[in-house]
């Protein structure tokens, strides 16, 4: 194992990937996984929309519109937003804290894997006789109902994902608790650092539902048992129950990074601390907690009774204050700065309008009365493509901008990356903007028509063009990275010039181990104050120079979870009769699974030690 | 300078107008024109609440733009080193307690609605001697069309939901086959259809819907229930309570009626050797929850709940369900008359036997 940037051959370059447990490196699968599944996702959307251009468009038919909008949703939130958050917590948060990778790099390593192998299973349906059709939610009486192998694909697609979450969000939990430098203490973490625990932790107790309620529907739907067939005793509304006890979470999963990446921008480019940084703290472990006390608003027109749907509707109305906290408190960051427009922080401007709008949309929506009018039209389309696109999307293009000189020691282009982003701001309030009335003005979700000359023509068809708009917007991002990557110019440590966390103070390109010898951490923003101090190298230490131990590479996570995926289609065929090969697919995947866990159990794997010496020999590069 | 400043002024004009040409859609389908107690105390709690929140993001706004404003760092200067301010906790008390106050002004109306549309007490309430009791409807949404039974009044009918003005009307929801939503934006909303159980509220009707452009309210099936959701329509008209009286009369006579005509009574002929085991033409008694009951066949205003009412579409209809409503559970025609399509003229003779069918003409 020798050190950094030798010329590799293509073939060494990909073993190189498959087998590596740097956390550095995974970020950049799950990047190139998560902008995959992002670009499959966002086709998805555009068909939705041709379809909705006009009344009685017959573009795709009633069937196949059910398929792609189950497949727009859940491919948007399970493999492409939470894989790209993922793709920046783990390229930032272990520099963020002075680590030298996560707590468990193996377990990192199969958490990309399970998560990778998951989103190709559930997109395979689309070439194996049909993608699922019930929608993300996938509601008991229709799921159950669905004929096919459509949900048989959801359901087993996304339990493999799943565990890959649980696994990574785990990973992060006990990297965040154990691993930071000497002095970082709870209250000197940045915010990035904070938010990402926070949803680890929201992981750790929301996936679990989520995993349950798939398994149950996996046996109702192969292995006949009736824990949602009414007919048999179950009940459909369990399903809602779990669904949306993992649902809801999930949303503030998504979410809190995203407020992260947005604490860590507005401060870098107001040059300024960020304000109340301990509200900001408090505010998002409030939002995480009362994440859990407000799942049922998404069932107020199930019949739960005045009494639920009230106390639901109150306890939602909450969530607004600690978010109102956040909003307020990045104001004042920026109250008193010096504001750089850069392009991340010109996406953190455009996120606050919206995302502030979004989420009045859902203060509205928690009042129960209101929301049985809102609930289901094209109102809560609108509301949550504001929270989820005006919030997250925008977070994770401003994300890609502010931290690729981290992840790759570029500069994306920043004519370019403003120009993609007035196209795709503009798209995105043209798209969503007029679907608060359509949903007021009567229009259901999930159709896939509606009657001409019922008012809903007009905006429809902007909604439309503005989707154009987005996914222009998208394909300019697609041309900066290729551009930047052609390019190929090195832009050193600190290209921003006003990077105030840990992350900012290392040389680049970042060492293999991150940090030659671990930092001591001062304070909040830790770099900023070594700057203002005149400390050229930027960090201060906690230790002399010294051996450090890696972990080795590994292929078993790769094989692990390659034996899942072929215990998938085995478990998936099994309940057909024509299909007598199924029992043994299944088996051989479970087999290649186990197997590889028994190696990695018997063989011992204690990784290496880089010396001394060669650390000290290393340029360990100033710029 | 100037001329950017007109054009825009222009376009802004233009865009406001357009919003404000098309903002509250049609009378018959909006939630923006309330026609009944309940989807207006719903559209005045959305009003309050649009007031609230707008307030909200004007602060929020003013502030952003003061901000960028004053503190760019052109204006600021390049090499300024801003004060590092750790945060204010009056501030955060300010925007903590200001927003919980806003919270609870909406939260009060909030509660007591939730109460108020989920008291349906009075259907199931004993009425004193030579009182009537409230009309109630059992409504069962079914792969996609709708049954509603008065139950009070011993009628069925499908599809074209009858009800009286100014009073309430309560209804009992349920689902035959997979999870439906019963919701009538201009009336007030929604409620879902399990399959589990029956879900019980209320709603009124101020307008006839004898004016509006179809005569009739549209209402929809709000939630994903396969391929043919987006068709699921029903529509509801609203009738005088003598005028409703009248129909339940006409509705209690349904079973006696019978085809005129050469052509209509072919048509009962061949309705009664293909259509009759699941659909029925009376309106009297309970529905059986098959198929629609047709007793006001002739009365309605669409074919398949999304076609114009004709008989050109009726026959398209018969002729082959799937290609009108996908994933429709009514049988291809080959299915019920012995292996064969219907000829063109045994199609004419159905809708002409189907059009017949009628208790308001």
């Amino acid at each position: 194992m020798s050190s950094t940037a030798k010329k590799k051959g293509f073939g060494a370059t990909i073993w190189d990937y498959l087998t590596t447990v740097d956390h550095k490196k995974i970020a950049i699968l799950y990047l190139i996984a998560g902008t995959l599944f992002f670009v499959i996702g966002g086709i998805e959307a555009m068909l939705i929309r041709i379809q909705l251009a006009k009344p009685n468009n017959d573009f795709v038919s009633a069937g196949l519109f059910n398929e792609i909008i189950t497949m727009h949703g859940t491919t948007m939130i399970f493999l492409a937003a939470m894989p790209l958050l993922f793709a920046f917590m783990n390229a930032v948060v272990p520099l963020q804290i002075g680590a030298r990778d996560v707590a468990f790099p193996f377990l990192n390593s199969l958490g990309f894997w399970l998560f990778f192998w998951g989103g190709i299973f559930l997109n395979l349906s689309w070439l194996l006789g049909g993608a699922p059709d019930a929608g993300w939610t996938s509601y008991a009486s229709l799921s159950l109902a669905s004929p096919g192998h459509g949900i048989d694909f959801y359901a087993i697609g996304l339990q493999i994902s799943g565990a890959g979450t649980l696994i990574s969000g785990i990973n992060f939990i006990v990297t965040i608790i154990n691993m930071r430098a000497p002095g970082m203490t709870f209250m000197r973490m940045p915010l990035f650092t904070w938010t990402t625990f926070v949803s680890s932790s929201l992981i750790l107790f929301a996936f679990p539902p989520l995993t349950v309620g798939l398994f149950f529907m996996i046996f109702d739907r192969m292995f006949g048992s009736n824990f949602f067939d009414h007919t048999m005793g179950g009940n459909t509304i369990i399903w809602e129950h779990l669904f949306w006890i993992f649902g809801h979470p999930e949303v503030y999963i998504l979410v809190l990074p995203a407020f992260g990446l947005y604490s860590e921008i507005i401060p870098t480019f107001a040059r300024k601390r960020l304000f109340g940084y301990s509200s900001m703290v408090f505010a998002t472990i409030l939002i995480g907690f009362l994440g859990f006390m407000v799942w049922a608003h998404h069932m107020f027109t199930v019949g739960l009774g005045a009494t639920a749907n009230a106390i639901f509707a109150v306890a939602t109305m909450a969530i607004a204050v600690p978010t109102g906290m956040k909003v307020f408190n990045w104001l004042c960051t920026m109250w008193g700065g010096s504001i750089k427009v850069t392009t991340p922080m010109l996406y953190a401007l455009g996120f606050i309008p919206s995302f502030v709008a979004g989420g009045v949309t859902g203060v509205m929506q928690a009042s129960a009365p209101l929301d049985y009018q809102l609930h289901d039209s094209y109102f809560i389309v609108a509301h949550f493509h504001y929270v989820i696109v005006g919030g997250i999307v925008l977070a994770l293009f401003a994300g890609a901008h502010f931290y690729w000189p981290i992840m790759f020691n570029r500069m994306l282009n920043e004519t370019l990356g403003k120009i993609t982003f007035v196209v795709f701001f503009i798209g995105f309030h043209m798209t969503f903007f007029v679907q608060h009335f359509l949903g007021l003005m009567g229009m259901p979700r999930r159709v896939f028509t509606y009657l001409p000359n019922q008012g809903l023509d007009t905006y429809n068809l902007i909604s439309t063009i503005g989707a154009f708009l987005m996914a222009i917007g998208v394909v300019l991002l697609v041309v900066n990275v290729i551009i930047t990557t052609i390019q190929n110019k090195p832009c050193g440590r600190d290209p921003w010039g006003d990077g105030r966390t840990l992350e900012w103070a290392i040389p680049q390109p970042v060492p293999y181990y991150n940090f030659k010898q671990t930092p001591l951490v001062r304070g909040l923003d830790t770099y900023w104050i070594e700057k203002m101090e005149g400390n050229k190298e930027g960090m201060s230490y906690a230790e002399p120079i010294s051996d450090i131990h890696m972990p080795n590479n590994s292929i078993i996570p790769f094989v692990m979870v390659f034996g899942l995926f072929v215990a998938g289609f085995g478990a998936l065929y099994n309940p057909d009769a024509d299909k007598p090969w199924a029992l043994a697919v299944l088996i051989i995947g479970l087999a290649i699974t186990f197997g590889s866990m028994i190696v990695r159990s018997l063989k011992d794997d204690l990784g290496y030690h880089i010396s001394k010496e060669e650390l000290m020999n290393e340029k360990g590069g100033n710029e | 300078m100037m001329k950017g400043l007109k054009k825009w002024r222009l376009f802004a004009l233009l865009t406001a107008l357009i919003v404000f040409l098309s903002g509250c859609g049609k009378n018959y389908l909006s939630t923006l024109t309330p026609a009944g107690e309940v989807g207006k105390e719903q559209h005045n709690l959305m009003l309050l609440a649009v007031a609230i929140m707008t307030l909200v993001i004007l602060v929020v706004v003013i502030i952003y733009v003061l901000a960028i404003v004053k503190f760019r760092r052109k204006k600021v200067g390049e090499d300024v080193i801003p004060k590092q301010v750790e945060g204010s906790t009056a501030l955060e008390v300010l925007w903590t307690v200001i927003p919980i106050v806003l919270l609870l002004i909406l939260a009060v109306p909030t509660v007591a609605l939730t109460y108020k549309f989920a008291d349906t007490k009075a259907m199931d309430a004993k009425v004193a001697e030579g009182q009537e009791k409230p009309v109630t409807v059992n409504v069962t949404a079914k792969l996609y069309w709708w049954q509603f039974e008065y139950k009070n009044e011993g009628i069925v009918t499908s599809q074209e939901l009858v009800v009286p003005t100014g009073e309430k009307v309560y209804f009992n929801l349920t689902a035959g086959d997979v999870k439906h939503s019963f919701w009538i934006p201009a009336i007030g909303g929604k409620m879902d259809t399990n399959v589990d159980n029956v879900n019980k509220f209320y709603l009124t009707f101020d307008k006839e819907s004898k004016d509006l452009k179809d005569g009739v309210f549209y209402g929809k099936c709000a939630e994903l229930c396969g391929p043919s959701h987006a068709l699921m329509d029903f529509k509801v008209k609203t009738l005088s309570r003598s005028d409703f009286d009248n129909w339940v009369k006409e509705m209690k006579a349904s079973d006696k009626q019978v085809a005129t005509g050469d052509l209509e009574k072919q048509g009962e002929q061949l309705f009664k050797t293909s259509c009759i085991s699941c659909h029925a033409t009376s309106g009297v008694g309970k529905g059986s929850g098959l198929a629609p009951n047709l007793a006001t066949f002739g009365d309605r205003n669409r074919v398949a709940g999304v076609l114009d009412h004709n008989t050109e579409n009726i026959k398209k209809w018969i002729n082959d369900p799937q290609s009108v409503k996908p994933g429709n559970t009514m049988p291809q025609p080959e299915k019920i008359n012995k292996g064969k399509k219907f000829t063109d003229q045994e199609l004419d003779a159905l809708a002409a036997y189907l059009m017949g069918l009628s208790v308001e003409k």
